[in-house]
């Protein structure tokens, strides 16, 4: 993956921080947005990210790390260009949803929660999409695919492209 | 099913399920053959009608003539419905499933259906404030601050019998009055739209199809208890809902119901959205106070109850969505008309949704006190393809299985906590003999062992080792005295743990053990899964009458387990099978048999 951080990435993300911190503002409870608005324009919280966002929202480090290591929104990892869901919520579990994820896993030659060798895709396993009723679900950025089989999930991952 | 209309309209439902379905690619196909035929059609965009069955869902009303509803619609059907329905004036036999003259059989599932909460849902456009106000929105707000003390309100409410929709059912009115009468002059009032028990879709349903209803009955609240701001804390898995709700407040803002001055009285209410990042335990009051202060969503010990000491130490309401939404019918209608629906300590109705093994599911709202029976056989349609009912799961991984022997109680918050589950905030999810309930309780303990927030030793390490238990269960590794081991530790967590994902953590866990032994003794002793769900504990085999020797599994087996000669019966080597199942996915003869 090209995902190394070299100096010039970082001083892109770093500026990316300031400005995140500059818009939602220092008032107590803007922590969680923050990190939402950065980690939406960055893609992941890398350790220096981390510590700018403490240091310019004024807020302890080990604070800023409790809060993006609690929630599970945060990806303190770097992840695929895409990410796709894979509900493992009751309904989905019910219908089959662990055959989904054997299914992408299997075509996109990566484990539940890796990223595949070309940076595109991270597979991961989440707890509930909310649209049990079309279960078994998954999401592919903001699209959802319902009422899917293991066939119908490579299809649409194989139709999406690589 | 709404008013009459003066040119043709055509209403595609475009909630989160439906454009799951594909209704966004029906939206664009009809767009375009009304622009090709230049016909003067309105096309109008709607939330989720509850027939999450038939999405995508396609309305069509004509001037004087009556009004249909398709289901399954794909976009290849746009031309057929413009060209035989809007312009032919002959509705689409084949895709029908509701229609005025009420004979269709999706005709059932409304039947039995009181619809007080989504009464807007699938009607209006969630993004349209003059529709909302069409129908009647903002005249309870209005009614509220203009004709009425906020003490007047309290008692509307509390007379109205109606309790928190959130799983618990404090009642409302006792809330607000508590919240109201708490020293300090600055208080907040919070919406919890945390919705993350799986397989529940209640409050994303209500706020991407009538958001409006769930602002105005948080400002009523607000008006009630004298707080002058809002916060609504929503999943950010719901990307639609907080579009939809961010349009609502914008709108809202500007007709004057919410801001500065609310219609022109002394009252003010500024509402914002905050989005949630991914933590169950915040769907508890005080861990979503904390996560709005932006801290960790851990709960803390009350009392103090957030009524007293909330959000940044000041008296504070939080109330779930459905509950919110209530509050405008309750104060439009009054007291006495809600509380005429229900039991007699269940008033009004529940919504629930309705999912798993069920022929129709979708999202229903019932009255209080109807039987489980009736909503999931005559609204739900029972369980599809031949196979038998075995427990319903009511209220998430707080609640428990339901077997069949309690089919006929009411839906009613006492009579269900009788049965070891609670109501919740409304998923049910029906299970049929394929479901196995050792693997149900252990995928529910997965869950909180997860979302555990790690405070309280019993909730942290309790949970995990109950998770361990059933993991070598369905691996097929149990022991005797594993249940009564899971049993202990159970209710030790139940006892032992702060908030209440922790005191119900085990519930799946005891009712399933309460109601499906059987099943576990048939794991432990036998090293067999009677539902035929734990791979472990299966065998896969060639039903040698049947195989043709086509060669298809023997080519889609990855450990080379299956051989044979073209044309002869294959067989599989037990050594080699990995039990992945591939071999019977593909089998066109079903001549693979697990056991």
């Amino acid at each position: 993956m090209e995902r190394r951080d070299c100096a010039c990435v970082d001083a892109e993300r770093l500026a990316v921080v300031d400005e995140v911190v500059a818009a939602r503002g220092t008032a107590p409870g803007s922590l969680i947005p923050i990190l939402q608005d950065v980690q939406a324009r960055v893609g992941y919280l890398p350790p220096a990210v981390l510590a700018r966002i403490g240091e310019r929202a004024g807020v302890p480090a080990a604070q800023v790390h409790g809060v993006a290591s609690f929630y599970s929104q945060f990806r303190l990892e770097p992840v695929g260009r895409r990410i796709i869901k894979v509900c493992h919520g009751t309904a989905c579990h019910v219908q089959g949803a662990t055959a989904i994820t054997e299914a992408l896993c299997d075509e996109l030659a990566v484990k539940d929660g890796g990223t595949t060798a070309d940076g595109e895709y991270t597979v991961s396993s989440v707890a509930c999409l909310g649209c049990c009723s079309l279960a078994p679900v998954m999401m592919i950025e903001e699209g959802t695919y319902g009422r899917l089989t293991p066939e119908a999930a490579r299809k649409v991952v194989r139709k999406r492209g690589k | 099913m709404g008013a009459a209309v003066s040119v043709p309209e055509i209403t595609v439902g475009l909630s989160s399920c439906g454009v799951a379905a594909g209704a966004a690619d029906v939206h664009a196909a009809l767009a375009r053959e009304i622009e090709a035929r230049r016909i003067g059609a309105r096309l109008r965009r709607t939330g989720c009608v509850g027939m999450c069955y038939r999405e995508p869902i396609v309305d069509v009303a004509l001037p004087g003539g009556a009004r249909c509803t398709y289901g399954g619609v794909k976009p290849e059907h746009a031309a057929r419905i413009i060209e035989e329905h809007v312009i032919g004036g002959r509705p689409v036999a084949e895709l029908l499933v509701r229609a005025e003259d009420r004979t269709l059989p999706d005709e059932a599932y409304y039947a039995r259906q009181v619809r007080l909460v989504l009464r807007n849902c699938g009607v209006i456009d969630p993004e349209s404030i003059d529709e909302y106000v069409a129908a009647g929105g903002y005249d309870a707000l209005a009614k509220a601050v203009r004709a009425m003390t906020p003490e007047q309100v309290i008692a509307e409410v509390k007379d109205s019998g109606l309790r928190g929709r959130g799983g618990a059912g404090f009642p409302t009115g006792m809330k607000w009055e508590l919240a109201r009468k708490a020293p300090g002059t600055k208080k907040f009032v919070i919406v919890n739209a945390d919705e993350g028990d799986p397989g529940a879709f209640m409050d994303r349903s209500v706020l991407e199809g009538d958001p409006h209803s769930v602002l105005e009955g948080l400002a009523v609240a607000a008006y009630a208890i004298g707080a002058d701001e809002g916060t609504i804390y929503v999943r950010a898995e719901y990307p639609l809902a907080v579009k939809r709700l961010a349009i609502a407040i914008a709108d809202a803002e500007k007709r004057g119901f919410l801001g500065e001055r609310v219609l022109g009285t002394g009252h003010s209410l500024h509402v914002h959205i905050k989005e949630g990042a991914g933590a169950f335990v915040c769907g508890e009051e005080t861990a979503l106070i904390a996560s709005v202060e932006g801290r960790r969503g851990m709960p803390r010990i009350r009392p103090p109850y957030p009524a007293a000491k909330g959000l940044w130490g000041r008296p504070t309401n939080i109330n779930n969505v459905e509950t919110y939404a209530n509050v405008p019918w309750i104060i439009a209608h009054g007291a006495a008309a809600f509380a005429a629906y229900g039991t007699e300590k269940s008033k009004g109705t529940k919504v629930f949704a309705l999912a798993g093994k069920i022929a129709r599911g979708g999202l229903v709202e019932v009255p209080m006190g109807i039987t489980l029976r009736e909503v999931i056989n005559d609204v739900g349609g029972g369980v599809p393809g031949g196979h038998a009912f075995k427990a319903v799961q009511l209220g998430g991984p707080s609640g428990g299985c339901i077997p069949e022997e309690f089919i006929d109680i009411p839906v009613d918050y006492e009579s269900v906590v009788q049965t070891g589950a609670i109501m919740g905030s409304g998923g049910m999810v029906v299970m049929d003999d394929r479901t196995c309930m050792v693997d149900i309780a252990r995928f529910f303990l997965n869950f909180t062992q997860d979302e555990s927030c790690g405070k309280c030793t019993f909730c942290r390490i309790g949970t995990k080792r109950m998770l361990e238990i059933l993991n070598r269960i369905c691996e097929g590794n149990g022991r005797e005295g594993d249940v009564e081991r899971l049993q202990e530790l159970g209710e030790k967590i139940v006892s032992s743990s702060l908030c209440g994902l922790g005191q119900s953590a085990p519930n799946p866990v005891l009712t399933t053990i309460k109601y499906f032994r059987a099943e576990y003794d048939a794991h432990i002793r036998d090293r067999k899964c009677p539902a035929l769900a734990c791979r472990p504990l299966l065998t896969w085999e060639v039903d040698a009458a049947a195989c043709t020797g086509c060669t298809l599994c023997a080519r889609a087996c990855p450990a080379g387990a299956v051989t044979g000669e073209r044309k002869k019966p294959h067989s599989i080597n037990q050594d080699l099978c990995t039990k992945c199942d591939a071999c019977r996915q593909v089998c066109r003869f079903d001549a693979i048999t697990v056991r």
